[in-house]
């Protein structure tokens, strides 16, 4: 039973995954969009694809088959920056040292397929009090906090 | 004839396996053969953290013990030949005659 | 130079932390070997032939003499007395324990320096050209864009696993000193309309295809250039190869779409990030730029130098610089005794050097791509005093550019990836040169060499490159001419089948014996091979 861990708390609660939802592969829902809220995007997939579609949906499953493949990451951020608001999940092989930048990426939550040391999960998304660059968690970057421009 | 070598995890000291256990120098290496024995043997110490990145490598007995049979593993058995000061081994023959 | 505030020092305090716990997790098993390696590359640690080796970063070739002090203490406590300087203005210790790493890391930390991002699929050091800021032809410093560069690079989230390895240099000259379009991406300021911005560059490399870098864009001001670079690396982490790891760098998705396609997908992207809010103020770069701002000269100093010791005149004529200050100096130090390991430097010599850029340089140092150490501001006056500290520590030999100048990566004596052995070939072929004043009959002659394919010793941009393979189970040496890592950029053409080490010293004697008798004028081993071809060398090496 894989565990899905709510990476906007810095405590990073887990809870079972939810099994009544199942994403549609990118290719399926469009095209045959339906009544479907989920979709799941594999590395390869063209997130802009769904950009039409964002208003509708409430889960972005964005998967990692290996944790070296970044390409998800580049996924969700654009999916944020397009004004995507629903639910972006990363499974699969994700690792508790990807929680942070998973988080910093815009990722809601995170489903991986071995078990994450709770402990761990914990310090790695608290460890970093700030950050460079901004990106789509909308934390403050550094060059904003030099310039006196909080928020 | 097969000998297995790897690193010291926390070292990082390169390593063969002696039959007992991992030694220094390739001169305590033994033969693993090379069947799915060598391979067992390398998962199991590697699960055991006794070797890191390790795997299977030619040699020949030589006069002095197993010799590598490839110039980079006869290397790592002697040190940088370079540096004789940080020798491992200097009875390995580098460049085959 | 930049000096970190308390922003700059709590993150690298906390990489500190994060790879303790890395570490420890990897020594308790709680993480494999593919899972940690990742982690560890990310911090500069590989495993090498013999060891872990540590690449520590010395951003844009730029330190000051405590943090040289720092690598001498590393180098004496943790590893065995030495400290090698690499083709990215790094520095790499051999003898690493990943036990001793989180330490080694924490010291580095109460002097600024770190080792984040020095390997891994990731955007690695920024290099940058030696003579930064000091150098009359540049159009303005180019290490305060490197600092920004730097801070926008390090633990970005969306570019932490890249297809492959992503290599800044920044340039601000005409003149190219720092390789800059063999890069994945390069940057050159220039100055249009009194305005100084970023001319890019996009998909030079070297390795096993090299290519020379495309112009990406003609301009880019300061007030876009983070923006336009996180369009340049997205499009590369959504596009770049995946399937194989010798075609993944940016330099095959740039051949293959074509630098047109490739540059119409940057500026789509670079026209939707635009908007997000994610470029620093303007006042960020001059908040760093004045951490740049040229060091107290003094006026009035001497211009003239005694000359009468001819090995200290030697050393004036060939390894010291125009200075754009009067008075002053750019002094370079070679790290290519003859017949020693090029690159290598003692715990002591490195002691050495920080005392020295203290007393001489305003305690300022700078690597180089090409493996030596430069003290920036030296004035005239002191160059005698200078020279002679460096000459009695084996520092001082006088050959900047020329063949004993050479670039050689560690090779098979350290290095797992390698085919051959650079080093005894270096220093045979540096005796041989240095013999008879040899390497100064030769002029500019930059000799290049590499253990294997992945062309860490830069061979394919040598005006004399060698390529170290093997050859069943032999080393064996390709000989390149013609390559060329300055602004007339050109890439090496091999002359045929290899040699022994033996054979490749030959014939490289041959191939500068034919330089010698064929030269016009005061024309360099490089404008001869331009202007003559390869068929004149190649009867001259084969015969």
């Amino acid at each position: 039973m894989t565990d899905l861990f709510d990476l906007r708390s810095a405590e990073a609660p887990s809870a079972p995954l939810p099994a009544d939802v199942k994403p549609l592969s990118l290719e399926a829902f469009l095209a045959a969009p339906g009544n479907a809220t989920a979709v799941r995007l594999e590395p390869g997939d063209d997130a802009r694809a769904l950009l039409p579609h964002c208003d509708r949906l409430a889960l972005v499953e964005v998967s990692f088959p290996v944790f070296g493949d970044g390409r998800g990451y580049s996924s969700a951020r654009l999916l944020r920056e397009a004004g995507y608001r629903g639910e972006l999940r990363a499974s699969g092989d994700v690792l508790v040292d990807q929680l942070a930048a998973l988080r910093r990426c815009g990722f809601d939550t995170a489903a991986p397929d071995a078990p994450l040391d709770a402990a761990v999960a914990k310090a790695s998304l608290t460890r970093f009090a700030d950050v460079y660059q901004a990106a789509a968690d909308g934390r403050t970057p550094i060059w904003a906090r030099r310039a006196g421009k909080e928020g | 004839m097969k000998l297995l070598t790897g690193n010291d995890l926390a070292s990082g000291d390169s390593i063969w396996w002696s039959g007992r256990g991992w030694s220094r120098h390739v001169a305590d290496a033994v033969d693993v053969g090379a069947g799915a024995d060598a391979a067992a043997l390398l998962a199991a110490e590697t699960a055991a953290l006794r070797v890191n990145s390790g795997y299977v490598v030619d040699a020949e007995q030589g006069p002095d013990g197993p010799c590598p049979t490839h110039i980079k593993e006869r290397i790592r058995a002697a040190g940088p030949t370079v540096r004789p000061d940080l020798a491992i081994d200097s009875t390995i023959p580098i460049v085959k005659a | 130079m930049y000096r970190y505030d308390s922003y700059d020092q709590a993150m690298v305090d906390a990489r500190v932390e994060e790879f303790r716990d890395q570490t420890r997790r990897r020594l308790s098993g709680a993480l494999t070997e593919d899972q940690f390696k990742p982690l560890r590359l990310m911090n500069g640690l590989y495993l090498q032939l013999h060891a872990y080796m540590l690449r520590v970063a010395i951003p844009y070739g730029t330190l000051s003499a405590p943090q040289m002090r720092m690598l001498a203490h590393i180098a004496r406590t943790y590893d065995k007395g030495y400290g090698h300087f690499t083709t990215r203005q790094n520095l790499q210790f051999n003898w690493i324990r990943l036990e001793d790493a989180p330490d080694i890391l924490a010291d580095l930390a109460t002097v600024e320096m770190h080792a984040i991002q020095t390997s891994g699929n990731c955007i690695r050091n920024i290099s940058a050209d030696q003579y930064a800021g000091v150098s009359a032809d540049e159009v303005a410093d180019p290490r305060p864009w490197a600092e920004l560069l730097r801070q926008w690079s390090s633990f970005h989230p969306e570019f932490t696993y890249l297809p492959r390895k992503f290599k800044f240099a920044v340039i601000a000259s005409e003149e190219d000193r720092a390789a800059m379009r063999l890069h994945d991406i390069g940057i050159q300021l220039v100055e249009r309309d009194g305005v100084v911005g970023a001319r890019l560059f996009v998909g030079g490399g070297m390795g096993r295809t090299p290519m020379i870098g495309h112009e990406l864009r003609d301009f880019v001001p300061e007030s876009a250039l983070i923006a336009y670079l996180e369009a340049a690396l997205r499009v590369y982490n959504r596009y770049g190869r995946r399937d194989n790891k010798y075609k993944a760098r940016i330099k095959i998705l740039v051949h293959e779409l074509g630098i047109d396609d490739y540059r119409r997908q940057v500026e789509e992207e670079f026209a939707a990030i635009g908007a997000q809010g994610i470029e620093p103020p303007v006042e960020e770069l001059a908040r760093i730029r004045a951490f740049f701002a040229a060091p107290d000269y003094e006026t009035g100093l001497p211009e003239t130098v005694d000359r009468s010791d001819p090995d200290f005149a030697l050393w004036l004529d060939r390894n010291v610089a125009a200075h754009k200050a009067p008075g002053y100096a750019i002094a370079n130090v070679s790290l290519k005794p003859v017949g020693g390991i090029p690159g290598d430097a003692t715990a002591e010599q490195l002691d050495l050097l920080a005392d020295l850029a203290e007393r001489y340089s305003f305690g300022e140092l700078r690597t180089t791509h090409s493996q030596n150490v430069v003290l920036p501001h030296v004035r005239k006056a002191d160059l005698p005093a200078l020279w002679q500290a460096l000459d009695d520590a084996g520092l001082g030999t006088a050959n900047l550019d020329r063949i004993t100048d050479m670039i050689a990566c560690p090779g098979l004596d350290y290095c797992a990836l390698a085919n051959a052995r650079s080093i005894p070939l270096a220093q045979k072929i540096s005796e041989r040169f240095a013999r008879a004043g040899k390497a100064e009959t030769l002029g500019e002659l930059k000799l290049k060499i590499s253990g294997c394919i992945n062309a860490c010793g830069h061979h394919h941009a040598g005006h004399i490159g060698i390529l170290g393979v093997d050859r069943k189970g032999t080393e064996n040496y390709q000989l390149l001419l013609g390559g060329s890592a300055a602004e007339d950029c050109s890439l090496g053409h091999i002359t045929g089948p290899g040699f022994d080490e033996d054979g490749v010293v030959d014939a490289i004697e041959r191939v500068t014996d034919l330089y010698l008798a064929r030269r016009e004028d005061d024309e360099r081993f490089l404008d001869t091979y331009r202007r003559i071809g390869m068929a004149p060398f190649k009867e001259a090496i084969y015969d």
